[in-house]
């Protein structure tokens, strides 16, 4: 796992495994969700926190073969909510969408974009026999 | 965590697909489902109700853009009544405002179709 900024404090770090499946992503947006309203962002914020977190529960549903779990780590900093997602698939990954291509509507696209758009720092890293980690950070900004 | 589906006959040959509850990857079958029986039934002309939608997600886009093209194939129009701030959020930030017509009551949205 990429380490979080180290100068912020942390106020605990919250772990949840969900079954590659896609009646589980509520479970998750809601869960990080609780999480992010320990921190003193918006109600907005949230609510892209709870999107983004969902789109990265289905990109790794729909595209990460061979891989039945979803490992999610997700700390509280002072300044930041720090976000891992993590899938054993060794599938090649969309990780970048310079620009939606008009309407196409690939939901593959479209998820990788929205992820990009509503979080604040967004890595992929992706190991052939370890599977994609996606790690996002979401910022404070009150 | 549900979605609820509602199709119902509006004026002339219009179709309005009332919508609530959360449309994610679980659910949007769902929805794609009621949209697709629709334009099998040659019905091209959509309203699509998102007002008490609390939640979307890019699946759920997706079948609305799906909708769109087929319908669009055929002559028709897909348009959208959304008044939550978050979910019209997402549609600005993905472009999908230049694609569909968002109306915030769906008289206007009924209105624009013709």
């Amino acid at each position: 796992m990429i380490p979080a900024a180290v100068d912020a404090d942390s106020y605990g770090v919250v772990e949840l495994k969900i079954p590659s499946k896609a009646e589980w992503v509520a479970v998750a947006r809601l869960a990080i969700a609780a999480v992010a309203s320990r921190l003193r962002f918006s109600v907005d914020e949230i609510e892209d926190v709870k999107l983004a977190i969902a789109e990265a529960c289905t990109h790794c549903i729909q595209h990460a073969m061979g891989s039945d779990a979803i490992e999610i780590t997700c700390e509280a900093l002072s300044d930041s909510l720090h976000i891992v997602v993590r899938d054993r698939g060794t599938t090649p990954r969309l990780t970048h969408v310079e620009k939606l291509t008009g309407d196409d509507g690939r939901t593959e696209e479209l998820g990788v974009f929205l992820i990009r758009a509503l979080m604040d720092k967004v890595d992929y890293s992706t190991d052939a026999t370890n599977g994609t980690e996606l790690i996002m950070t979401k910022y404070v900004t009150v | 965590m549900d979605i609820k589906v509602n199709v119902r006959e509006s004026d002339g040959d219009a179709y309005v697909v009332d919508l609530a509850g959360e449309i994610d990857v679980y659910t949007s079958p769902k929805v794609k489902d009621a949209i697709t029986e629709l334009i099998d039934q040659e019905h091209y002309n959509l309203v699509i109700n998102l007002e008490k939608v609390r939640y979307i997600d890019s699946t759920g886009l997706g079948v609305l853009i799906g909708g769109l093209k087929r319908v669009r194939e055929h002559g028709g129009s897909v348009n959208l009544v959304c008044t939550n701030p978050q979910i019209k959020k997402i549609f600005d930030i993905t472009g999908l405002v230049k694609i569909f017509g968002i109306f915030d009551d769906e008289q206007s949205a009924m209105k624009a179709l013709v």
